[in-house]
């Protein structure tokens, strides 16, 4: 049962990836392509830290602890540097959409003229 | 001179980060000011990468742990595994390294004259510093989860450069379409240092290397990371965003983009040869290398002999020289757990895929920076419009046939050498990629023989009546790649034995780099 348990995040992974590839895919309005990155992101991410997590463990802080049982920190920090790298990501390609946007007046790539592959 | 040597692996990293976040104040003083210590930060960076190329070739690797109390010491006392972050530069990195830094001077000293028209020029050099710092960084690092914070800072920064230019709708479209590659790209790598850390509890290169047990975590791993660089280096059939992407970019900052994609290819060498090593099953993952060389190689020749924009024509050839590394390379990795083939034929396909990589670098660079320099005289980068400019543009006319000369392989340029190289060794590993290989390079013959009729020679076409030669910076940032391509055309064996040598020994010795950081200390 707790084993059971335990894969729960990793099923969560799989459907955000499943998710977020499915939208890159299939859809070709540019913000829904935003879009599906940042869900294949929040996939990985949670991937990352779900390694990390340990059954009962405790806040990995040396000073007076109180538990031997730790969860992992390095993936935490992991996570978090890749939070950050994402959020720069998300903002600058929603910003490049914004200026397509003012130029042609629509955000469909299917409509794109000058990309020709 | 000893503690700049100790320290420069990280100050080849640093030095372009700072001299990134100075130029946007610098900028509100003094453009001049500006444009100078832009220069200076990558002539400095150059330094730095050549007093450590001549350390590495004399004195092996070099590798530098951040806050350890002496720069050497990668794993801490008591502790099995390091857990630092640790910089490991070896004979292989620092030739990459060499090449990001003197195509990034180039392409610096290029742009002062070039990005004179445009604004908001603070930002452009600060995106060009952060590219070489990313590019750097990718090269240098022996840490998986750095080589993924890498790559993210030289997408970003490409991209912005690629799209720097919004008042066109294309150079947007160009750059949304490399940031949004890059992206998926990296959040594959991300999950497989996920996998690596989920079971082995390691994020150091070097570590792994030693622990890893090709698991089948291991093989997702591996064709996660194989798929995210294939994307980024713009291989067939993942190399949609490449013509739209370099065709777009300024200036200067085409052949580092390039460049850029190059690193990436450097980054999946290191992971088949060193992470992975004989643990693969190397015939067939060299045969996959093979054949998206292959694939890279025919397409992107074929696509490119019809293009009548200069650019996109010059984009499709890099993608199809590319081919010809992972051909070279790609032969190595597949005898790689056969000693005596590799001893025969290997290492000679190897030195020649490698020894590509940098003439290519070299003439790629040229011949974007020649095509930018037309873009920039005439106005246009269409081939049907122009004619007849080879005498009013000599210098670039001179450059220009250096650079098609030697990607075309004709002796004595440095194409010749290294595609020589790769005809001979790849021969005898199979005959029928040797064919492939030379048709090719008769098609690139064919379509820069193509542009420079069309753009040189002829009759002056009315659209080009009164165009000038252009500003001499730009002709020096294309006279030191064709100073560059000259001299190693001249001594090619020189650069064989110095440079690519201890390359190939570098990668194909995976027990040198795991002692840089896992020795010695057990």
């Amino acid at each position: 049962m707790t084993q059971c348990i335990s894969n729960i995040p990793f099923l969560a992974v799989a459907a955000l990836i499943g998710t977020g590839l499915s939208i890159i895919v299939f859809n070709r309005n540019l913000i829904k392509l935003v879009m599906g990155i940042t869900v294949l992101e929040a996939g990985v991410n949670l991937f990352l830290v779900g390694l990390g997590y340990r059954q009962d463990g405790g806040v990995p802080i040396y000073t007076n602890a109180c538990h031997t049982n730790m969860v992992l920190p390095v993936p935490q920090a992991l996570t978090l540097t890749s939070i950050v790298i994402g959020v720069a990501i998300t903002a600058f390609m929603l910003s490049m959409i914004m200026v397509i946007y003012r130029h042609t007046g629509h955000i469909d790539a299917k409509r794109s003229r000058t990309l020709k592959g | 001179m000893d503690v700049l040597l100790a320290h420069s692996p990280v100050l080849i990293i640093a030095i372009p980060l700072l001299g990134a976040f100075l130029t946007p104040l610098i900028s509100r003083v003094s453009d001049k000011g500006r444009d100078v210590l832009v220069i200076a930060t990558l002539v400095f960076v150059e330094f730095l990468v050549i007093i450590l190329a001549v350390d590495i070739y004399l004195g092996g690797l070099h590798i530098y742990a951040l806050g350890a109390s002496s720069p050497l010491l990668a794993r801490p006392e008591h502790h099995m595994a390091p857990v630092r972050i640790v910089l490991e530069v070896d004979a292989m990195s620092i030739l990459m390294g060499f090449i990001s830094a003197t195509v990034s001077l180039a392409a610096a000293i290029y742009s002062v004259s070039f990005m004179r028209r445009d604004t908001g020029k603070d930002k452009f050099y600060t995106l060009l510093l952060l590219l070489t710092a990313g590019m750097m960084g990718l090269e240098f690092t022996g840490d998986m989860f750095n080589l993924f914070i890498f790559l993210e800072i030289l997408s970003l920064s490409g991209a912005a450069l690629a799209s720097f230019r919004t008042g066109f709708v294309d150079a947007l479209e160009g750059g949304f379409k490399y940031m949004f590659i890059s992206a998926v790209a990296s959040l594959m790598i991300l999950f497989a240092v996920g996998i690596f850390y989920g079971q082995y509890n390691l994020l150091n290169i070097a570590a792994l290397a030693q622990a890893i047990q090709y698991t089948t975590l291991d093989k997702i791993a591996l064709a996660l990371l194989i798929m995210a660089f294939i994307m980024k280096l713009a291989g067939v059939p993942l190399h949609m965003w490449a013509p739209d992407t370099y065709s777009v970019a300024p200036a200067g900052t085409t052949p580092m983009i390039y460049v850029a994609s190059q690193a990436c290819m450097y980054a999946l060498f290191r992971v088949c040869f060193t992470l992975y090593g004989v643990t693969l099953n190397t015939l067939t993952i060299g045969w996959i290398v093979i054949g998206i060389g292959l694939l890279s190689m025919f397409v992107g020749v074929t696509m490119a002999v019809y293009q009548s924009d200069i650019k996109r024509l010059m984009a499709y050839h890099a993608v199809s020289q590319s081919g010809y590394m992972l051909l070279g390379v790609g032969v190595g990795l597949a005898v790689l757990s056969d000693s005596q083939a590799l001893s025969t034929y290997g290492r000679q396909a190897m030195g020649g895929g490698i020894f590509h990589i940098i003439n290519n670098a070299m003439y790629k660079g040229l011949l974007f920076l020649t095509a930018e320099a037309l873009f920039y005289a005439l106005g246009t980068r269409d081939l049907n419009k122009m004619g007849g400019i080879g005498g009013n543009m000599r210098y670039t006319c001179v450059f220009f046939m250096i650079g098609a000369l030697a990607i075309s392989g004709i002796p004595p340029f440095n194409g010749f050498a290294s595609k020589l190289l790769i005809y001979e060794s790849v021969y005898q590993f199979n005959p029928m990629l040797s064919v492939v290989a030379m048709m090719v390079s008769i098609m690139t013959l064919a379509s820069f023989v193509k542009v420079f009729q069309s753009a040189f020679t002829g009759p002056i076409s009315p659209h080009v009546r009164a165009v000038k030669e252009v500003p001499k910076p730009m002709l020096g940032g294309m006279g030191i790649l064709a100073a560059i391509i000259v001299f190693f055309s001249l001594f090619p064996g020189l650069i064989m034995d110095q440079i690519v040598e201890p390359a190939v020994e570098a990668l194909i010795n995976q027990g040198t780099y795991m002692n840089g950081i896992m020795g010695g200390m057990s």
